[in-house]
C-alpha cells in the first residue's frame, strides 16, 4: 500500500538525532519566516486593493526599515550557524574508530572488505528482476522490501565507531543511509572516510545516491547491525564459508570446468555493460561476439579484462581463476569458437 | 479589473511615429533568416524558446509516467537517464536562458530609448547558433548508444563512458555558451552606451539592471563551463587524464570546475526574473518601486555572492570540515540580499492600489512559490543537514519551485504584460487567468510531494523506487501532466488567438500607473523606433514618477 510519509527516517544513532534536530529547527524556523512575510503580503492583498477602492501610498524608500531588514535575516543567520556548524564538526569527526571497513562502489554493486579481519564480499540488488520488469504489463508482485534487499548485508556490531572508507572502481557512487545521516560519495582514485555507530540491532536500509549509470537505481545498501557475540559468530561463519569457496591457484581446469565458472563470474560481473547475450549495449559498451578482443590472441583479452580501457573498468579484484574462467567462456560462448583454454597460471604470468 | 485596459491613450508629448512604412522593412522569410531588428530577434528567440520548452517538457512527461508507478513499465533505464538528462539540458540552454535573452532583445532597446541593440549583425548570430545546438540535443537520440545521460551536470567519469550522444552535447553547450556570449556583449554595449538622454544608470527601470549583471555573469562563467566540456571532450578522444585518476587526474575537479560556472547560472536564471518582476508589481501596485536603491546593491551583492558558493552542491564529495564551514557560511549569506529583494517587493504592494490582472497574478505566483523555494535553499545550505537532502528529490522540489516558480513564472508575467506591446492586441482575461491558475495549481501538485520524497529517503535521477514512495510519486505524474496540458491551453488559447486580434486592439497604455519608456510607443510597437531618441524632459518625467534620483 503506499503510504505518504512526509518526514525523515527515523534515527538510528545520536549523530542522526542530532541531524534530524536540526533539519526540524531549520524547517521551523523557515516555516515561521515564510507565514509571517506572506501574513503581510496577503494582508496588503486583500485590504489594498483598488476594487476595494484603496487610493495608492506613494512612499518609496525607508532607510530604517531597509536596514533592519538587513540586520534581523543576519541575525536569525547566525542564530542557525552555531548549532549547524556544532553538528558538522562531530559528522566529520572520523578518529577512534573501533572498526574500518573499506567499501568500494561499482557498477553496480557494492564491495565491502573489513579491513582487520581480511572478510571481504559483494553486495548486489536481490529483488528477482521478474519483480522489476513490467513492459509487458504482468509483473509478479513486488516483494517487502522491493528494490532494497541485497545478498549480503554488510553486517556491523552495535555502539561501535565504525569507520568506513570509499573509494569506487568505474565512476563516482554515492554510500548512503538516512537512518545514519551518512551519505558519502566513493570516487574512483580516491579514499574517502565518514563514521556511523548504530544504537540498536536491526535492519537499516539505503541507495547508492550518485547518478552512476544505467543501474543507479538498482544500487541498494543494507546494513545489518548486530550485538558484539552475535557479529563475532557471523565473522568466524564468514571467513569460513570464504575460505571454503577458496579455488587452489595451481588446479588446471578443464574446459566445462571453466565454461560453467566462467558464466557464474560473467553474470555476476560483466552482464550488466555487455548482456547476457554478450552483445553489449549498441554505441555504449561494445559487443563481445566475433570481437577483435575475445577472438583475437588471448594475451590481449587478459590485459583487456586486468587492465581495462576508457568505459572498461579494470578488473584487477578478480582472482586469477575468476578472470580464466571468464575469459575462456568469453572466447568460447556465444557462437565465439576460439577452443582455446586459459588457465589461472596465464593470468598469474600476465598480471607481472 | 479589466477597467486598466480602458485607459485613455495619453503620450505625455508628441513625436513622430508611424511613418515606418518609408522605411526599409524586410518581409517573408528572409525577414526572418536575416533578421537585425531587436524585435524580429526577440520574437525568433521567444519561439525558439517555447519549442525547446514544450521539447523538454515531453521528456518531463515521458519521466513522470515511468515513475507513476513502482516497476519498470515504459522506457528502460538508459533510455530513462537520457531524458533526465536532456530535460535538464534543453529547459536551461534551451528554454530559459533563450527566452531571458529573447526578453532583452525585444524590451532593452524600447526601455533604454535606443534604436536598437547595439550591434544588430551579431545579434542576428547569437541566435542563428541555437537552433542548430537544440537540433543536436534532439537527434543525439537518435545516434548509436543514445543521448548523453549522465544528468545535465556531465559528472566525470560517468560522462566519459557515454557513446557520441555525449559528444554532440559537448558540441551544442559550445555553441550555445558562444551564442550567450555574444547575446551579452550586445546587452552590455547597449545598455552602457544607448540609453536616453538624461537617463544615468541609476534611473534606469530594474529590468536593465538586473539583465546587465547577468551579461557579466554570463561572460564570467560560460568560459569556465567550455573549459569544463572541452577537458571532458579531451579525456574521452584524445588520451588526456584531466578527470581520470588512472592518469592522475581528479573526478573532483570536474565538479568543482562544473560548479563554478553552475552555481552563477542558477542566478543567471533568477536574476532576470527578479527584474520582470519589479517592473510588473509597481505596475500593478501603482506605487513606485520600494528600495530602487537597495534592489540595485541587492543583485549586485547575489551576483557577487554566487561565485565564491560552489561547492555546496559537493558537500558529499568530502570535503574537509574547514571547506564545508566556509562554503556553509557563504551560502547561508545569500539569503540576506535575497530577502531585501523579496521584502521590498512586498513594501512595493503595501498600501498599494492593487488591481490583479494576468501579469500582477504570475508575479504574486513568483514571489510566493521563488520565497519557498529560497527557503528550502537556505535549509540546503546547512552542511550537516544536506549530507540528508542531497541528490535526493527534496533538491527535486527545491530547483523545481527557483526555476519554474521562479523563472517560468516570471517569463509568463512579461508575457501577459509585454505581449499587448508586441502584437498590438489584448489577450483574453479570462483565460490568462485560468492559465495562471491551471499552472499555479498543477505545479504545487507536481513539486510540493517531491519534498517528502527526498525527506523519507526517495534518491534523484532512479528510474525505479521503492514501493514506500509509491503514493507520492503517483500524485506528482497527475500534477505533471496537468502542468503540461497548462501550457498546451496557453500555446492555443492564449497566445494564438492573441496574435490574431484576441480581445481587441491594445492602447499604447494598455496598464495604469507604467512609467517606463516602452510605453511611449504605439502598440504594437513599429518596426522602427526611437530613431530620435526620446527628449530629456520626457526621460526626467518618468523618472520622476518612478522617485528615482
Amino acid at each position: 500500500m503506499a503510504d505518504y510519509k512526509t518526514d525523515m527516517q527515523a534515527p538510528a544513532n545520536e549523530l542522526a538525532s542530532k541531524v534530524i534536530g536540526l533539519h526540524e529547527l531549520m524547517l521551523y524556523i523557515c516555516g515561521a519566516i515564510f507565514v509571517a512575510v506572506f501574513g503581510v503580503m496577503f494582508y496588503s492583498i486583500f485590504k489594498h486593493r483598488k476594487s476595494a477602492g484603496h487610493k495608492a501610498a506613494n512612499f518609496h524608500e525607508n532607510a530604517t526599515v531597509e536596514v533592519v531588514w538587513t540586520i534581523v535575516p543576519l541575525i536569525i543567520l547566525v542564530l542557525m550557524a552555531l548549532p549547524a556548524t556544532k553538528v558538522v564538526l562531530a559528522q566529520k569527526d572520523t578518529k577512534s574508530e573501533d572498526l574500518t571497513i573499506k567499501v568500494t562502489g561499482y557498477q553496480w554493486k557494492w564491495g565491502y572488505d573489513y579491513l582487520q579481519d581480511g572478510v571481504s564480499f559483494y553486495a548486489n540488488l536481490s529483488t528477482p528482476r521478474d519483480q522489476i520488469e513490467d513492459y509487458q504489463g504482468q509483473a509478479a508482485n513486488k516483494g517487502e522490501n522491493y528494490l532494497l534487499e541485497v545478498d549480503n548485508h554488510l553486517v556491523v556490531p552495535v555502539d561501535k565507531k565504525i569507520r568506513l572508507l570509499l573509494t569506487a572502481n568505474d565512476v563516482i557512487h554515492s554510500w548512503w543511509v538516512p537512518a545514519f545521516a551518512v551519505k558519502q560519495d566513493a570516487i574512483p582514485g580516491l579514499i574517502r572516510d565518514t563514521w556511523f555507530k548504530v544504537d540498536k540491532p536491526g535492519i537499516y536500509r539505503g541507495q547508492c545516491a550518485e547518478l552512476c549509470g544505467k543501474d543507479h537505481g538498482f544500487m541498494p545498501i543494507v546494513v545489518e547491525a548486530k550485538t558484539q557475540a552475535e557479529y563475532d559468530k557471523w565473522l568466524e561463519a564468514k571467513k569460513k564459508e570464504i575460505a571454503a569457496q577458496q579455488d587452489d591457484p595451481n588446479k588446471v581446469w578443464k574446459k566445462d570446468e571453466l565454461m560453467a565458472r566462467g558464466e557464474k563470474v560473467y553474470n555476476a560481473n560483466c552482464v550488466a555493460c555487455h548482456q547476457a547475450s554478450g552483445q553489449g549495449v549498441p554505441g555504449t559498451f561494445p559487443s563481445l561476439v566475433g570481437s577483435k578482443i575475445t577472438v583475437g590472441p588471448a594475451g590481449g583479452h587478459i590485459d583487456m579484462v586486468l587492465n581495462g580501457k576508457a568505459a572498461m573498468p579494470p578488473w584487477k579484484h578478480l582472482s586469477d581463476t575468476e578472470i580464466a574462467a571468464v575469459v575462456t567462456y568469453e572466447r568460447n560462448a556465444w557462437g565465439n569458437n576460439k577452443g582455446d583454454l586459459v588457465q589461472p597460471s596465464d593470468v598469474k604470468a600476465a598480471r607481472k | 479589473m479589466t477597467s486598466a485596459t480602458k485607459t485613455v491613450e495619453a503620450p505625455l508629448h508628441e513625436h513622430g511615429h508611424g511613418h515606418d512604412h518609408a522605411h526599409d522593412h524586410p518581409s517573408g522569410l528572409s525577414r526572418w533568416l536575416t533578421a537585425t531588428n531587436h524585435k524580429d530577434i526577440g520574437t525568433l528567440y521567444l519561439w525558439f524558446s517555447f519549442v525547446m520548452f514544450m521539447s523538454g517538457g515531453v521528456m518531463a512527461l515521458m519521466i513522470r509516467l515511468e515513475l507513476f508507478q513502482p516497476g519498470m513499465q515504459f522506457i528502460n533505464p538508459e533510455l530513462f537517464n537520457q531524458f533526465t538528462t536532456l530535460h535538464g539540458l534543453i529547459m536551461v540552454f534551451g528554454a530559459i536562458m533563450p527566452a531571458f535573452t529573447g526578453l532583452a532583445n525585444w524590451m532593452l532597446p524600447l526601455m533604454l530609448g535606443a534604436p536598437d541593440m547595439a550591434f544588430a549583425r551579431m545579434n542576428n548570430w547569437s541566435f542563428w547558433l541555437l537552433p542548430p545546438a537544440g537540433l543536436l540535443l534532439i537527434i543525439s537520440f537518435a545516434v548509436p548508444g543514445g543521448a548523453a545521460a549522465a544528468g545535465w551536470t556531465l559528472y566525470a567519469p560517468l560522462s566519459t563512458q557515454m557513446g557520441m550522444g555525449m559528444d554532440l552535447t559537448i558540441f551544442a553547450v559550445h555553441i550555445m555558451g558562444m551564442s550567450s556570449i555574444m547575446g551579452s556583449i550586445n546587452i552590455i554595449v547597449t545598455i552602457l552606451n544607448m540609453r536616453a538622454p538624461g537617463m544615468t544608470m541609476m534611473k534606469m527601470p530594474m529590468f536593465a539592471w538586473t539583465t546587465l549583471i547577468t551579461a557579466y555573469l554570463l561572460i564570467a562563467v560560460v568560459p569556465v563551463l567550455a573549459g569544463a566540456v572541452t577537458m571532458l571532450l579531451t579525456d574521452r578522444h584524445f588520451g588526456t587524464s584531466f578527470f581520470n585518476p588512472a592518469g592522475g587526474g581528479d573526478p573532483v575537479m570536474y565538479q568543482h570546475i562544473f560548479w563554478f560556472f553552475g552555481h552563477p547560472e542558477v542566478y543567471i536564471m533568477a536574476l532576470p526574473a527578479f527584474g520582470v518582476v519589479s517592473q510588473v508589481i509597481p505596475t500593478f501596485a501603482r506605487k513606485p518601486l520600494f528600495g530602487y536603491h537597495s534592489m540595485v546593491y541587492a543583485t549586485s551583492s547575489i551576483a557577487i555572492l554566487s561565485f565564491i558558493v560552489w561547492a555546496h552542491h559537493m558537500f558529499a564529495t568530502g570535503m574537509p570540515a574547514v571547506g564545508q564551514l566556509f562554503f556553509m557560511y557563504a551560502t547561508m549569506l545569500i539569503a540576506v540580499p535575497t530577502g531585501v529583494k523579496v521584502f521590498n517587493w512586498i513594501a512595493t504592494m503595501w498600501k498599494g492600489s492593487m488591481s490583479f490582472e494576468t501579469p500582477m497574478l504570475f508575479a504574486i505566483g513568483f514571489v510566493c512559490l521563488f520565497t519557498l523555494g529560497g527557503l528550502s535553499g537556505l535549509m540546503l545550505s546547512i552542511a550537516a543537514v544536506d549530507i540528508q537532502y542531497q541528490d535526493t528529490y527534496f533538491v527535486v522540489a527545491h530547483f523545481h519551485y527557483v526555476l519554474v516558480a521562479g523563472a517560468l513564472f516570471s517569463l509568463f508575467s512579461a508575457y501577459y504584460y509585454w505581449s499587448p506591446k508586441w502584437t498590438g492586441f489584448m489577450y483574453h482575461e479570462g483565460r490568462g487567468k485560468l492559465h495562471f491558475w491551471w499552472s499555479m495549481i498543477a505545479f504545487n501538485v507536481t513539486f510540493f510531494p517531491m519534498h517528502f520524497l527526498g525527506l523519507a529517503g526517495m534518491p534523484r535521477r532512479i528510474p525505479d523506487y521503492a514501493t514506500q514512495f509509491t503514493g507520492f510519486n503517483e500524485i506528482a505524474s497527475i500534477g505533471a501532466l496537468a502542468f503540461g496540458l497548462a501550457q498546451i491551453y496557453f500555446l492555443f488559447f492564449v497566445v494564438m488567438p492573441q496574435l490574431r486580434g484576441g480581445a481587441g486592439p491594445a492602447s499604447q497604455k494598455p496598464w495604469d500607473g507604467v512609467n517606463t519608456l516602452e510605453w511611449e510607443v504605439p502598440s504594437p510597437a513599429p518596426f522602427h523606433t526611437w530613431e530620435t531618441p526620446p527628449q530629456r524632459e520626457l526621460v526626467e518625467q518618468l523618472s520622476a514618477a518612478q522617485k528615482l534620483h
